[in-house]
């Protein structure tokens, strides 16, 4: 029996064009691109080549992109380093409840080094309401950071109509586009974002790497101190093979004219309409109006704990997208911020996220076994 | 029957300790479809962020990739709140010294944990148990471990004939030392970890600290049976029937134990010698009593344990209207205390147990033991 992967907000499969470059990058380049002689000259090159390329698939400058080692690392300078370096012009900053904990616990750090921290709530669909915001903004406020894409239940925020907001405020705007980029094509400037965090291993590139866009002029002070890489900003010897990977990995989407997007889409209404004449279940959000490569449904009357053994027995790996403490699920606090800590959604709903590793026979077997087992722990 | 064991589902309970580790191990060398899970039960995170389940949920997970075998955790919090812990401190509440361990195995390992694991096809659940189970006139026997010193029948005595036919204790053959060397010839990581001792979600912690967080304590006085004052105690709670160590009593005369309390009046009440009369008795009345294949008959003789790892004691039992017993012992017996289960043992059956409410001499109840 295969399994069958539907758990790619996860992580994602490397692609094969990025796993053979990789391999040329390991065994070709190795020099320290920081070194004055050939080697280092060549690893140079290929590390420039690679930032102009993703600089471009943003709209922004190369001087714009700061390699990090993924999404977490870019979302905590993001927040902590432009809060340190612009605390003489406020010490408010803006959120919201839905953030991976990358945002969240860099945002709890900040309060408990003095600054004020704003969690917006977000409504019934998990989007945050803009007038919500408009009410929390204060003159003080010097960053807002709010995801692009939900990374639990695939809602879409409003980020051109907050940046818009933003537009004559001292505040710098940080998004989180990690689910977001690769999707569909992305650029800072139409968007009006100051610093976006990206990480390689959601579209198919590799893991531990990723990078932080800041506009030119936005202030951040460093987290991590050493050489004299990406501009005195993230000190550390360059992961070069993993940067170029992730440069390939944005490539071979764009060689596809980001047609993955439409084949994901099919995958998602195949897996739903499967699924919805075999067993019974509500989405959590709006079906019509999130990333069509998460799919958050409820389960009335299952436990999401003895749902998720069950699909991996069964051999479909999917996952809930909630915190773990000793490998046992918390509630999401997604879902909490949606519906409240008490109701039972919290409990019962798993993400299905779809991909690389998919293909349309998948998606029916899939849910053929996802409803077998959701009728069995439902059958009085 | 070995040929279709790969097509029997068996799911370990995993603590990761050794004995789970070894349990999961012998299995998987049966060649049963073996499933490791880890139960979390009780949230202990300190302010570092530091939870002896992740560390011990780690372990599981280092074992079952060494065995090649899935793993899952699963979260038992609320009901061990509701079901074992509740009662905990309401038997202390009640000036009794409860015991955790045989509710938790009731409610939690061998009911919660059982039911999941069914729900996820499993044909038996497996522990780490120092236990034995036989097959006798197709009914399943509780059997004690044959390590004497490890035998666990008696935390397990709540537990029924239909239970125990869905369950697997793959150790009970064993002696501990047997299953230490076992866990160090295949090289698992949990081979030379230290045995957790006490209450699990105390662990190594100061029990009084502990308690405190949960109860108040009101200290009060502390007197012999005939009145004379001999100090203060630091609340009722902290002590059980035969204690000696942490009165503080000095002066002549002793050493002095724990023989009663009065929660009335707040009073805690020593004598003094290991052997005094005043906490010896020779009659208990037993509740919630559970025969793992109902009662042998309305009055018999077998043996009994009115405490983890102590010697067994010659008894005649008489089950009464309400399903309660009266246990009639052989000798007089010392500190035997109520919260703590009575188990009853013919040869090596475990037949059952309950629940010690009250305990007698001569007839009289001794209320000052609870």
């Amino acid at each position: 029996m295969d399994t069958i992967y539907l758990d790619h907000a996860a992580t994602t499969p490397i692609h094969p064009e990025v796993i053979k470059t990789m391999s040329e990058v390991m065994e070709e380049s190795f020099g320290n691109p920081s070194s004055i002689h050939g080697f280092g000259r060549h690893a140079r090159a290929l590390l420039d080549e690679s930032r102009r390329y993703l600089a471009r698939s943003i709209g922004a400058d190369e001087k714009e992109v700061y390699f990090t080692s993924g999404g977490t690392e870019a979302d905590n300078i993001a927040l902590i380093g432009v809060a340190q370096a612009n605390k003489n012009k406020g010490k408010h900053i803006i959120t919201t409840q839905i953030e991976h904990h990358g945002i969240l616990h860099a945002a709890e750090h900040l309060e408990a080094i003095g600054f004020e921290v704003t969690y917006l709530p977000v409504d019934a669909y998990g989007q945050v309401d803009i007038e919500m915001f408009k009410k929390h903004l204060r003159e003080d406020t010097i960053l807002v950071s709010i995801m692009m894409i939900n990374n639990e239940t695939g809602a879409i925020q409003p980020i051109k109509q907050i940046a818009t907001l933003l537009e004559s405020h001292q505040a710098y705007f940080h998004t989180d586009a990690v689910q977001a980029y690769g999707l569909k094509p992305i650029n800072v400037t139409d968007l009006g974002v100051d610093l976006m965090s990206i990480t390689a291993h959601k579209f198919n590139g590799p893991k531990g790497v990723g990078f932080l866009y800041a506009k030119q002029g936005v202030k951040f002070t460093a987290l991590s101190h050493g050489g004299a890489q990406e501009r005195l900003k993230r000190a550390g010897t360059e992961n070069l093979p993993a940067i170029v990977g992730m440069k390939r990995a944005i490539e071979v989407i764009e060689e596809n004219n980001y047609l993955n997007f439409e084949r994901y889409k099919q995958y998602n209404e195949q897996f739903y309409t499967q699924l919805k004449a075999a067993c019974e279940f509500v989405v959590n959000g709006q079906y019509d109006n999130q990333s069509p490569t998460i799919l958050n449904v409820s389960f009335p009357n299952t436990n999401v704990e003895s749902l998720l053994m069950n699909l991996d027995l069964e051999g479909v790996a999917a996952s809930s997208g909630s915190a773990c403490t000793a490998g046992s699920l918390q509630s999401s606090h997604v879902l909490v911020a949606m519906y409240g800590a008490d109701d039972p959604r919290t409990q019962n709903s798993i993400r299905f996220s779809f991909g690389l590793a998919n293909n349309q026979d998948q998606m029916i077997e899939a849910a053929t076994r996802v409803a077998r087992v959701v009728n069995r722990l439902t059958k009085k | 029957m070995m040929s279709n064991n790969e097509d029997t589902r068996v799911v370990v309970g995993m603590s990761g300790g050794v004995d789970s580790s070894v349990t999961a191990l012998l299995l998987k060398q049966q060649g049963y479809d073996v499933i490791g899970i880890f139960m979390k039960n009780w949230d202990d995170t300190d302010d570092e962020g530091f939870c002896t389940a992740t560390e011990d949920y780690d372990d599981v997970v280092r074992v079952c990739n060494q065995l090649n075998i899935p793993y899952f955790a699963v979260n038992f919090e609320k009901q061990y709140w509701d079901k074992v812990f509740t009662y905990f401190l309401d038997e202390y509440k009640a000036g009794r010294t409860p015991n955790p361990d045989v509710m938790c195995n009731k409610e939690i390992k061998f009911k919660a944990f059982l039911d999941h694991a069914l729900s996820l096809g499993a044909d038996y659940v497996a522990t780490g148990h120092y236990a034995q189970t036989r097959i006798r006139d197709g009914k399943v026997e509780l059997l004690r471990g044959v390590d004497d010193n490890k035998d666990q029948t008696y935390f397990l005595n709540q537990l029924s004939s239909d239970v125990l036919k869905k369950v697997m204790f793959p150790l009970g053959h064993l002696p501990k030392k047997e299953v230490r060397r076992i866990a160090k010839e295949n090289d698992l990581v949990t081979a030379n970890k230290k045995d957790s001792t006490g209450i699990c979600f105390i662990g190594e912690r100061d029990f009084k600290t502990f308690l405190s967080e949960y109860l108040p304590a009101q200290p009060g006085r502390i007197q012999t049976m005939s009145g004379e004052d001999k100090g203060q105690h630091e609340g009722l709670m902290y002590y059980t029937i035969g204690q000696r160590q942490g009165l503080g009593i000095g002066g002549p005369g002793g050493p002095w134990f724990v023989v009663g309390k009065n929660l009335k009046e707040n009073l805690l009440y020593v004598e003094a010698g290991y052997d005094n009369q005043y906490m010896k008795s020779d009659q208990l009345l037993a509740v919630d009593i559970n025969w793992v294949n109902g009662a042998p008959a309305e009055q018999f003789t077998c043996t009994a344990k009115f405490r983890y790892r102590q010697k067994d004691s010659e008894v005649s039992v008489r089950i009464q209207a309400d399903q309660t017993v009266l246990v009639n012992f052989a000798n007089k017996e010392r500190a035997v205390t109520p919260g703590q289960a009575v188990v009853f043992y013919q040869g090596e059956v475990c037949l059952g147990g309950g629940t010690i409410d009250k305990v007698f001499k001569a007839g009289q109840s001794l209320d000052y033991i609870g």
